[in-house]
């Protein structure tokens, strides 16, 4: 990058806060998508929108794309530099501005660590219900960027259902405010929605508002084993058609049981077939009520073991080591291919069943553990990324796995988004013009394409077909750059 | 000399899921990517592919790291990061890009290998701080000293009046029945400037029918040095201790250091490629039989206290005990079989206080930002006595007590259960008096 140009950001932002040096920008090059990175030019940390919203026109002006990133935990390189980029970091955001007790939200900067809010309006009896597995270290932006869901989907919803407001800088520098604390507002386009899941291609959060509801009373956490992943599925199936809705409700196969239990010793049974895990919630009598139903219908369903945790620090730990999970198969093998293929919730049983077979038919271990009452599973292909053979096999599972999943009326993503690891897999589940839809948005909104741009889709139309190499080929087009 | 490669399967355990940042101290500091455990293992990468040269930076962020271990512990994946980042000091320190390689080549060299030099400056040391410390003061010519000479004066606690291992034979038994044999290594800094605390140990060992073991001819267990890097005379002093330790047949070697304990239980891995067969196998036992006491002591069932202490009391987890050996219950059930003891848990107990060896002389102001974080939260406890188990934490929060200007007494678990176990005995003595 042009020494002019990084002159013209430290002008913006201050000397000590663009960083040019080589140690930082490898720091900068990953997040915690497998096989993915690339140097940024720089990396700069703005203090306030101004600062934001002027690095955004000097991109305009000099043509480099920005890169906004939290704390980089992100599943789908949606925070991972491309070429001649800046990245833009905002984790030291981390005000928590408001908790108004009377309208119950909070007024956050993007920084702030999910699971430090979570603590901080808990003290208020309040709750804030979105848990991404990574909610120790994720940051509310980075969570709005990519709408981030959690173990608490099934009943609570996603991060779209918590955000009231944003205050954001479009890409072409200028400052908006949308959104509010009504709880009904139908004033104009609901650009809070376009906004959210737009993973950081349309603008830049620098105010989040957040709705937040009392906190359930009482909770208890069980957890079931069982012989095989079916008795399992039917549990779930079961608990969902007698219309009791879990705070929680996450299945784990044996390969995951063994990983997590190596990892947390919790003194699981480690050749179980497959485990849930359920959090029930709310009034104390209704939870007691659900928790008995519950109990008759993993044992109706063949569950070898039941227990409740005796504890909060018991359920805590659990949960604790669910969230792990994904990170704990790599105790198998180093490089963990994640995957969030989503089905609506009656075609698990189908989806899980389908994903083995296709992991045997190419010869690859899938981990497999997932929200279970929601739809959104976590194949996870246990392999090693030096071993470039079988990378191709996981990838070509995959490509399996995404093609049934939208044959069953699922989505390649159920909560961590596009970015670059399923770009191409974007047009299994769209057609054209769905995806010129949200191309156009992008044209209008960052017309020089200086925000993130590359990631969900590319911009450019694809080149078809094989290209020209005789010389006989190429003189047919000559005319086209004369 | 070893390759001073890193095995990449090491390396590549490393998902960089991000679940080790929330627990990183020095990331906590700047909140730089390249200062979290990810980051760092990122960089270790690059330069073990080559793609990176050994630059300021990198040495720079390989000592930046506290080498708590903090991120050990929460990692899924089960990286083995303090591997990692020792590998690359032994490499920065052996190849000389370490610019204090010198200094510490003479200092440690110097004052660790031989018990007799460094009980003399220990001796040197204690004639300063009774009678030319406070004459500098008195004359005010202090503020001529170098800040950093003020500050290690400041750092260092009071020198015991005489050292556990001049007090302490080779050979104690216990008064009743030998349950147990055990060595104890009286160490270093513990010898020194806590060898009350050694004195505690070995009373409550033998109070808990363990016959004890001093080697007299014992050394530093070489944990400071290969910390930073100086692996060579590292494994000379782990050697020494191999030979005296083994001229005993032990059930345990019981050490009251966490620092110690847990370099002790990487002697095995030290020598695993030992020629000499006989000193490998030597290796290996150590490591199996050496214990912390905490550890020791709730294995065998301890004899509980029953005579009441009121008192209000936290723990601080060392890194050393807590990440590297995983222990953390023990200690707190002996604090807890007092009777009228107030247990209070201690808010991010196994947060580092920036002791970290010799890093809060190396690098005071990042180990004071970090020291500050440990002194906030002792105080919200309320707490009269905080107790750990480290001499480095000692001394450590000692001094962050101190310069805070509150009352709170820093002490060792087994210091508090052999208070418990004096004032038993003392009131038994009572009770056969009063019954003459």
């Amino acid at each position: 990058m042009d020494a002019k140009v990084i002159r013209q950001l430290e002008e913006i932002v201050g000397r000590e806060r663009v960083l040019t040096s080589i140690e930082n920008r490898i720091a900068y090059s990953y997040d915690a998508t497998p096989a993915i990175s690339s140097l940024p030019e720089a990396i700069v940390i703005p203090e306030t929108p101004e600062h934001v919203s002027q690095i955004l026109k000097l991109a305009n002006e000099e043509k480099f794309i920005v890169v906004p990133r939290g704390s980089g935990t992100g599943l789908s390189g949606g925070s991972v530099p491309l070429s001649n980029s800046i990245v833009l970091l905002m984790n030291r955001w981390r005000k928590i501005l408001e908790i108004d007790t009377e309208n119950l939200t909070a007024l956050v900067e993007p920084g702030v660590i999910t699971a430090q809010l979570h603590q901080e309006v808990e003290k208020y009896g309040l709750f804030y219900p979105p848990d991404p597995g990574s909610m120790t270290i994720s940051t509310i932006g980075g969570n709005v960027a990519e709408n981030a869901g959690g173990l608490r989907g099934l009943k609570y919803g996603v991060t779209k259902n918590y955000v009231l407001g944003l205050e954001v800088v479009l890409p072409t520098g200028e400052i908006i405010n949308i959104g509010g604390k009504n709880v009904k507002d139908v004033a104009g386009y609901n650009l809070k929605d376009v906004l959210i899941g737009s993973e950081g291609t349309l603008g830049v959060f620098t105010k989040i508002l957040l709705k937040l509801i009392p906190k359930p009373q009482s909770s208890k956490t069980l957890l079931a084993f069982f012989n095989s992943i079916k008795d399992a599925g039917k549990t779930v199936a079961d608990i969902i058609a007698n219309h009791i809705t879990p705070a929680i409700l996450e299945f784990l196969d044996n390969t995951t049981i063994k990983c997590v239990e190596d990892y947390a010793h919790l003194g699981l049974p480690t050749n179980a077939g497959a485990l849930l895990l359920i959090e029930v919630d709310g009034h104390p009598a209704q939870v007691e009520e659900e928790t008995e139903k519950i109990e008759k219908i993993c044992v109706k369903n063949g569950a070898t073991d039941y227990k409740i945790a005796k504890s909060e620090n018991e359920a805590l730990k659990l949960k604790t080591a669910r969230r792990a999970a994904f990170a704990a198969l790599a105790r198998v093998k180093p490089t963990t291919i994640l995957e969030d293929a989503t089905v609506p919730r009656s075609f698990v049983p189908e989806m899980v069943e389908k994903i083995q077979e296709i992991a045997n038919k190419h010869k690859i271990i899938i981990g497999n553990f997932g929200h279970a009452g929601d739809g959104n599973l976590h194949p996870t292909a246990l392999t090693d990324e030096r071993d470039k053979e079988e990378m191709k096999r996981v990838e070509m599972a995959f490509d399996e796995v995404f093609d049934y999943a939208i044959r069953l009326g699922g989505t390649i993503t159920g909560e961590h988004g596009v970015g670059l690891a399923k770009k191409k897999f974007l047009e299994k589940q769209f057609n054209e013009p769905a995806i010129e839809f949200m191309r156009n948005i992008k044209r209008v909104l960052d017309p020089n394409g200086i925000l993130n741009t590359g990631k969900i889709f590319e911009l450019k139309p694809r080149c078809e077909g094989r290209l020209p190499t005789s010389r006989e080929q190429i003189k047919k087009y000559a005319n086209l750059w004369t | 000399m070893k390759d001073l490669k890193i095995p990449s399967d090491l390396i590549v355990q490393c998902m960089h899921c991000g679940m080790c940042l929330p627990v990183c101290p020095t990331y906590n500091l700047n909140f730089l990517e390249k200062s979290s455990p990810r980051g760092r293992i990122r960089l270790i990468k690059e330069i073990e592919d080559g793609a990176l040269p050994i630059t300021d930076d990198f040495v720079n962020e390989m000592y930046f790291c506290l080498d708590c271990q903090a991120c050990q512990t929460v990692c899924p994946a089960g990286v083995k990061y303090g591997k990692l980042v020792e590998g690359e000091r032994i490499k920065i320190f052996e190849l000389g890009f370490d610019k204090q390689a010198l200094v510490k080549k003479i200092i440690f060299r110097f004052a660790f290998t031989s018990n007799f030099v460094f009980k003399m400056i220990a001796r040197l040391v204690k004639f300063y701080q009774k009678s030319i410390s406070k004459f500098i003061r008195k004359i005010k010519i202090d503020r001529l000293l170098p800040e950093k000479l003020i500050r290690i004066e400041e750092l260092a606690p009071k020198i015991s009046d005489r050292f556990s291992d001049e007090i302490l034979p080779e050979v104690l038994k216990p008064n009743g029945e030998t349950r147990y044999k055990v060595g104890f290594l009286t160490g270093c800094f513990m010898n020194v400037m806590y060898s009350e605390i050694n004195i505690d140990s070995v009373e409550v060992l033998l109070e808990n029918g363990c016959e004890v073991y001093i080697p007299k001819k014992q050394v530093c267990c070489g944990s400071v040095m290969a910390h930073y890097g100086d692996i060579k005379i590292a494994k000379e002093l782990a050697k020494k201790n191999i030979i005296e330790f083994s001229k005993y047949k032990l059930d345990a070697i019981v050490v009251n250091s966490a620092g110690c304990g847990a370099f002790m239980k990487e002697y095995g891995e030290l020598f695993n490629d030992e020629k000499d067969e006989t000193l490998r196998e030597k290796a290996e036992n150590i490591s199996r039989i050496t214990k912390d006491i905490n550890e020791f002591l709730y294995e065998i069932g301890f004899k509980n206290p029953n005579v009441e202490l009121d008192l209000r009391i936290t723990y601080h987890d060392a890194c050393h005990l807590a990440h590297t050996q995983k222990i953390t219950s023990q200690p707190r059930e002996i604090i807890k079989s007092i009777p009228g003891v107030k247990f209070i848990e201690l808010n991010e107990s196994t947060w580092c206080c920036g002791s970290a060896g010799i890093y809060n002389i190396l690098r005071y102001d990042d180990s004071m930002k970090i020291l500050e974080r440990k002194i906030k939260n002792i105080l919200e406890t309320n707490a009269e006595i905080v107790l750990t188990a480290n001499p480095g934490c000692h001394a450590q929060i000692e001094y962050g007590l101190k310069k805070a200007g509150v009352n709170v007494k820093v002490m060792h678990p087994v210091s508090l259960l052999n208070i418990a176990y004096k004032m038993m005995k003392s009131s038994e003595k009572h009770l056969v008096e009063s019954h003459n």
